[in-house]
């Protein structure tokens, strides 16, 4: 206590201030950092907490000329066309298939990388490797999926192997049934690498002696990546997957919208890419405001359920 | 120290490197034949079928035409007024912000962290930012794609971390000295977080050199697109009929595949140039971000 009140270089006293003192004495204190930090709270308020206070036309009918305050409401009507309309199923089970996938197989992936290259002895393989493997991170989503569009054409680079082998072609990219096989295997190569990085930290924060203990209790490398190397990053793995779950229904919206074409909506119309058709390009801004804040809203409960559900089963948790 | 390795842990090791392989493999070896398709012959690039292990014949033709094409140009040059101009804004609000939040003593700065860190959860949307945008007036300016997209959280996150690092007692005889805040910020606090200022020029600088969805929603004139949404037109509409405005009737289809590859290069090229000396730095940057608080 006493040592806290000296680095206070102002606070002697021993009586407890009011409040409004305290707030008047930082501000005075603080003034030039207030002043510093004066536009990023700016910008957090407009480009943030603005977007919030615009949700309401979600429960209006939002008209330009009358402004998102003077609108008229009409309360859940728009949830309800939407729940009701023809594409709620679609888009509904089209992004939590994909937002399972993404669990399912692109989270674990980059854990599984981290524990093969945790592994590797020869450090230069494993660099390169590691080199390797980040870089499709850095590349554009524009530039990887035309990559995609290219190879699996039907006279693409894929078809060709196909063909090779004695196998017909196949029109990948106007199949709706290809289309989740190629959002999450692109998905695994493109964060593949980048995911590991934090696994590897993680690993390379394990007490050395666990390893050393467990080989004289005759434990070979398989069991030691089991019971050692697993169980050590198994908190970071948890935080990362409560976050994952948080953004469960927020797909990579963006490459969906270029992958995608009318051919296959079926398999790959998904809430975030029906909010951008229905709301920019037919600007029925109230109604895809609506189911925005309907996916928003599924996403931020999931979030909080799977902290609640890790909170409660194991120590870990997000907050 | 090669002491006698058990056949499981040879089977083992030797698994885990062939299949490490075929994933570099299947990592590197796209780039390698957009690379190669993008320096043959067109004639002799479309008669080829199947893998390319190697450029067929050299030409570097569709590059020329990459960079004879007034739409690649003009947007390029968007671009890097985009990175310019956004990364220094995203530095300098950032840095602001880092240095705030990550003081002793300042009262409010828990509550406003808070606020900050919400917003990573939940927003408003597409819908309302985008009404937003447009009633600021900021569609079709190149303000649309700088304003908004001033600052990111997690890279606040990562900076301040960064900040809260600097010893105190720098700060503390920077202060007896008389220095202000804005003294301590600019020469001591930032030139010796150097290295995490390189990180925040890159995480930004890319970002916004690979941004396009932003540009699609903000912006109509063609004039002000990004190299990304020119991108988008030649790579997944396919539409390479603009580019080929110098070459006769016959030589156009080929030519078109080859500049597809060709503009792939051209648009990628700065960012896997400076790669290898970038690296460390990326990663740096996911490890500090890693340690939250």
């Amino acid at each position: 206590m006493q040592l806290k009140e000296e680095t206070n270089h102002v606070m002697i006293q021993s009586k407890p201030e009011s409040f409004s003192t305290r707030v008047a004495k930082d501000f005075r204190r603080n003034s030039t950092i207030y002043l510093m930090l004066l536009p990023v709270v700016a910008f957090y308020a407009v480009f943030h907490y603005g977007p919030l206070y615009g949700l309401q036309i979600a429960f209006k009918n939002f008209s330009a000329g009358l402004g998102i305050w003077n609108s008229p409401w009409v309360g859940f009507q728009h949830f309800s066309d939407f729940f009701n309309g023809f594409f709620f199923e679609r888009v509904v089970s089209n992004t939590i298939i994909l937002g399972a996938y993404d669990l399912i197989f692109v989270f674990p992936a980059s854990i599984v990388l981290a524990l093969m290259l945790n592994e590797v002895r020869h450090r230069i393989f494993k660099r390169t490797v590691q080199s390797i493997t980040y870089i499709p991170h850095f590349i554009s989503v524009v530039v990887v999926v035309g990559m995609l569009v290219d190879f699996l054409s039907v006279d693409g680079l894929i078809n060709h192997i196909i063909t090779y082998f004695g196998g017909k072609p196949i029109s990948f990219m106007r199949l709706p049934e290809w289309f989740r096989t190629i959002y999450t295997s692109s998905a695994i190569w493109q964060g593949i690498g980048w995911g590991s990085i934090i696994y590897l930290a993680a690993i390379s924060n394990i007490d050395p002696s666990l390893y050393e203990a467990a080989k004289v209790d005759g434990a070979g490398r398989w069991k030691q990546m089991l019971q050692i190397t697993l169980p050590g990053i198994l908190p970071t793995v948890i935080i990362l997957l409560i976050l994952r779950i948080g953004s469960f229904m927020a797909l990579q919206d963006e490459k969906i919208l270029i992958m995608y074409n009318p051919v296959i909506y079926e398999t790959a119309d998904v809430i975030g890419t029906y909010v951008y058709r229905k709301g920019i390009l037919e600007a029925s801004y109230s109604y895809s405001a609506a189911v925005g804040m309907f996916n928003s809203l599924i996403n931020f409960m999931l979030l909080i359920g799977a902290n609640y559900l890790s909170k409660r089963f194991t120590d870990t948790k997000l907050w | 120290m090669r002491t006698s390795k058990s056949i499981s842990e040879v089977l083992f090791d030797s698994a885990n490197v062939i299949l490490l392989c075929l994933l570099s493999i299947v990592t590197l070896y796209p780039f390698l034949y957009v690379l190669f398709a993008s320096i043959s012959t067109p004639a002799e690039f479309v008669q080829h079928r199947g893998i390319l292990l190697w450029p067929k014949g050299f030409s570097l033709d569709s590059y020329r035409m990459v960079f004879e094409n007034p739409n690649i140009i003009r947007s390029y040059m968007n671009t890097i007024f985009y990175v310019v101009v956004g990364t220094t804004l995203n530095i300098l609000m950032t840095a602001l912000g880092a240095y705030g939040l990550s003081r002793k003593n300042v009262m409010w700065k828990s509550t406003i962290m808070m606020l900050i860190v919400m917003t990573m959860f939940f927003d408003g949307g597409l819908i309302p930012k985008y009404l937003l945008v447009k009633n600021m007036g900021l569609i079709d300016t190149y303000w649309a794609l700088i304003i908004p997209s001033a600052m990111t959280t997690w890279n606040l996150i990562i900076m301040r971390t960064a900040f809260q690092g600097v010893p105190d007692a720098l700060e503390e005889s920077a202060r007896i000295d008389g220095a202000s805040d804005w003294t301590i910020l600019f020469r001591i606090i930032i030139p010796l977080s150097l290295p995490v200022i390189a990180v925040m020029v890159l995480f930004y600088g890319v970002w916004h050199w690979n941004k396009w969805f932003d540009a699609l929603i903000y912006l109509r004139d063609r004039d002000l697109f990004p190299l990304q949404l020119i991108l988008r037109e030649i790579l997944i509409q396919n539409d390479t009929s603009s580019m080929m405005t110098s070459v006769g009737g016959g030589d156009r289809m080929p030519v078109g595949e080859t500049i597809k590859y060709a503009t792939i290069m051209v648009a990628t090229l700065p960012i896997l140039f400076l790669y290898p000396f970038l690296q460390k730095y990326f990663v740096k940057g996911v490890m500090i971000g890693a340690i939250k608080e």
